[in-house]
């Protein structure tokens, strides 16, 4: 079964990764399709910034320009930044547990078609009369009444997505808890493995609200029922407390990973052990709890009254407290160190002043009072782009040029990488620096354009300009991974030569079953620990043996095709289609045929024999 | 221990659905799965309280106009005892003894399924004398897709177990098998906590106004 290193055609590679179960290569597919929805998302947003470049422009229209806005929202959040940041758990999670795999490879798999399948329905709104148009929060009073099929399309496709996230997080959390390595005791687990297993918790406690609120707006536009209209009886709120439930938790799911991958970055390259390792899974999980109790600091202008205002106030203001140690924390273990600045310490670098800056406006929202003028304003746009970006984005991009040596086995330019870097950085700070101050200006979120005299000229200018630095970063992206894909210099185990953590003391890319033993793990940082004693790998923990992996498989694909499918023959029912009923119910025995054929068929798996592995030693030289 | 192993009464574990590293991954990401399912019932639980009674106008019947308390009753009973006829089809499973775990769990699907027979009445009950129905009210609509997501869940118990007893039948049991009995038993065990809830949020609940 040694196939791994053979060269194949592009048929096989592409059934290779269409049947696959590898976390490794469900990592490159989550982070293609991650990517691509990114481009999307971003060419959306450029969009935005021509229209608003300029007062009483025409570059779109009012109903387009709410499509795009809704499109741009729902795509980077769902789309874009949460696969990306699953395809850095997937990569590295289990090699950093010194785990052969996910505890579920199949589910692994189907978490990833259901996100695609639910993705790709979702952007077909395009071309099937108009996208949804109510925000990328769809609050039910606006969402009910747009006409056409986007808002369909919206609830359909991110439910479908979202079946998939919920199952790649109960798929994590079990990895960590069953699959750790021998002496990889929690409190040896790395940061990012940490936030990795918060991050599943949130979204299992998470996702589901928003399948409620998806599954009644569903209902509602398709089958009549009267959850959120009020003259039947109905709540729209309830639609907002659903979706905050879900939503305010998610911005934790996307910075939680990003504060992991900052966790590694720093100790790297300050080669220096991550300062008051346990204050920072203390700070993790807490921040991960106080997630769930401040939705309600969206809704403080809906009128829930001052007591619950107080609360979700004060609640907000906390999570600063955990946050706080973080930043410290990175700055502690910086101080002091032999700092490399790479590509990746860069953008950990800027990320400190940049976050920190989203969570001091952050504080400043969560005053209620003052929150009533802050409210739908453009300071609301600037301070969650100004976390999100100067968070999550910021922490793909390390985490690309990061993690890019262990995922392909070639580096990323540097000095590509640099210039990347300052046109992003610039770029970001450029765009969003400015649109505190149309905020407190009073320049409302969501409208398609402004009159001249207003005061806001020259800084939507300026914002716009901006946002061509952050294409042009980008641009320079895509072309450093393209130029280095073509010349493709093979790198060993541990490219950046500090790595600290298990999955640098693997061949690069690992070998499909990962260690041949199982690593000892003898503390915090293991890998590093076996390096300062002189030792070129790990110990194992356990004689050569046998190794048993999971067999590859279509039907995760054909299972989400089927929902896929299914759900066009629900939109399209509304419109009282001859052809509707048939296609959903052809879909529907699509997915349900095949969840029926892995029931009742067996699958163990198959055994790498242990002479294979010697062999593979023998041809390669490959120590694991 | 490995799935493919030939066991016997003798040797057969004491926790089979816990003795393969596929059995522990496969126990613990079920209970998870079912703090998700809490959390969407949970849900359904909220929006049914915020929408209970919220009809559009008086000629519309409200909670205390339309439940009985003994058909209510007699659902909750058969769902009751068909949780503990699992328990004992999981007493044999554990025993190594596969045509008693059948019967028993033959028992909970028929059971099961006279619970569902009971709601659909029920429903159509509610329809045609109150003409209550899921697009009437937000009420309606509330009170439909809480106890619906329900009825759904045993519906779909039923199909899943009775699948479960069917492919293995010729076979018996082997820790391959043994965990996905185990799990259903703790799905079937769940809609039942959750039926408890629906008994006392929307029946008992409602009777007293």
């Amino acid at each position: 079964m040694s196939t791994y290193a053979q060269k194949k055609g592009f048929g096989a590679t592409l059934w290779d990764f269409l049947t696959t179960v590898d976390h490794k290569k469900i990592a490159i597919l989550y982070l293609i399709a991650g990517g691509f929805f990114f481009v999307v998302g971003g060419l959306e947003a450029v969009f935005i910034r021509i229209q608003l470049a300029v007062p009483n422009n025409d570059f779109v229209s009012a109903g387009l320009f709410n499509e795009i806005i809704t499109m741009h929202g729902t795509t980077m959040i769902f789309l874009a930044a949460m696969p990306l940041v699953f395809a850095f758990m997937n990569a590295v999670m289990p090699l950093q547990i010194g785990a052969r795999d996910v505890a579920f490879p199949f589910v692994n798999a189907l978490g990833f078609w259901l996100f695609f399948f639910g993705g790709v329905f979702l952007n077909l709104s395009w071309f099937f009369d108009g996208a949804p148009d109510a925000g990328w929060t769809s609050y039910a009073s606006l969402a009910m009444a747009s006409k056409g099929h986007g808002i369909d399309f919206y609830v359909l496709g991110l439910q479908i997505s979202g079946l998939g996230t919920l199952i790649g997080g109960i798929n994590f959390l079990v990895t960590i808890i069953n699959m750790r390595a021998p002496g990889m005791t929690y409190m040896r687990m790395p940061l990012f493995t940490w936030t990795t297993f918060v991050t599943s918790a949130l979204i299992l406690f998470a996702f589901p609200p928003l399948t409620v609120g998806l599954v009644l707006m569903m209902f509602d536009r398709m089958f009549g029922s009267n959850f959120f209209v009020t003259t039947m009886g109905g709540n729209t709120v309830i639609w907002e407390h659903l979706f905050w439930i879900f939503g305010h938790p998610e911005v934790y799911i996307l910075i939680l990973p990003a504060f992991g991958i900052f966790s590694e970055i720093f100790p790297i390259f300050s080669r220096k052990r991550l300062f008051g390792y346990s204050s920072m899974v203390f700070a993790t999980v807490l921040i991960g709890f106080l997630g769930f109790m401040v939705w309600a600091h969206h809704m403080f202008t809906t009128g829930l009254g001052p007591v619950a205002n107080a609360i979700f106030a004060v609640a907000t203001m906390a999570i600063g407290v955990p946050t706080g140690i973080k930043i410290f924390n990175w700055l502690f273990t910086v101080w002091g160190g032999s700092v490399k600045f790479t590509t990746p310490m860069h953008w950990a670098m800027a990320f400190i002043p940049s976050f920190l800056a989203g969570g001091v406006t952050g504080v400043m929202l969560a005053v209620a009072a003052a929150d009533y003028q802050y409210h739908d304003t453009y300071f609301v746009v600037a301070h969650f782009h100004y976390v999100i970006v100067g968070g999550v984005v910021f922490a793909i991009f390390a985490g690309t040029h990061l993690y890019w040596p262990k995922m392909f086995g070639t580096m990323l330019n540097e000095t590509l990488g640099k210039i990347t870097f300052w046109l992003f950085f610039v770029g970001f700070h450029m765009t969003f620096f400015i649109q505190h101050f149309l905020g407190l200006w009073g320049m409302p979120r969501r409208v398609f354009t402004y009159l001249p005299g207003q005061g806001f000229e020259t800084s939507n200018l300026i914002s716009s300009i901006g946002a061509v630095f952050m294409s042009l970063g980008v641009i320079v992206m895509l072309y450093n991974i393209i130029i280095t894909s073509v010349k493709n210099v093979k790198v060993g185990n541990d490219p950046w030569g500090d790595g600290r953590t298990l999955e640098w003391a693997l061949p690069s890319p690992p070998p499909f079953y990962n260690f041949k033993q199982l690593p000892l793990v003898r503390g915090l940082d293991a890998y590093w620990l076996e390096k300062m004693e002189g030792k070129k790998g790990m110990t194992p923990a356990e004689p050569l043996g046998d190794i048993h992996m999971p067999n590859s498989s279509i039907l995760p694909f054909v299972i989400a095709f089927g929902l896929f499918v299914a759900a066009f023959g629900a939109l399209f029912n509304m419109d009282d289609k001859a052809w509707s009923v048939p296609v959903l119910i052809i879909g529907l025995l699509i997915t349900f045929g095949a969840m029926f054929l892995r029931s009742v068929k067996d699958d163990h798996g198959f055994h790498i024999h242990k002479e294979e592995l010697m062999e593979d030693d023998n041809d390669k030289g490959v120590k694991a | 221990m490995h799935a493919e192993d030939k066991l016997t009464y003798e040797t057969w574990p004491a926790e089979p659905e816990k003795s393969t590293l596929e059995a522990k991954n496969k126990f613990l990401g079920f209970w998870f799965f079912l703090g998700g399912e809490t959390v969407l019932f949970a849900s359904l639980f909220a929006t049914y309280l915020a929408l209970k009674d919220k009809v559009p106008d008086t000629t519309h019947h409200l909670a205390k106009d339309l439940f009985e308390l003994p058909l209510t009753f007699v659902a909750t009973m058969l769902l009751l005892t068909s949780s503990l006829t699992s328990v004992y089809a999981m007493y044999h499973m554990k025993n190594f003894n596969a045509k008693k775990m059948n019967f028993w769990l033959v028992l909970t699907l028929l059971l099961g399924a006279a619970f569902l027979v009971l709601e659909i009445y029920e429903f159509n009950h509610y329809v045609h004398e109150f003409h209550h129905t899921f697009t009437s009210s937000a009420f309606g609509s509330a009170f439909y897709t809480l106890v619906g997501f329900h009825g759904g869940h045993v519906a779909f118990g039923l199909l899943w177990i009775t699948t479960l007893i069917v492919r293995n039948s010729k076979r018996g049991l082997d820790l391959y098998n043994a965990p996905k009995f185990y799990v259903a038993s703790l799905y079937w065990h769940f809609i039942d906590v959750v039926w408890v809830f629906i008994f006392t949020v929307v029946y008992l609940m409602g009777m007293v106004g």
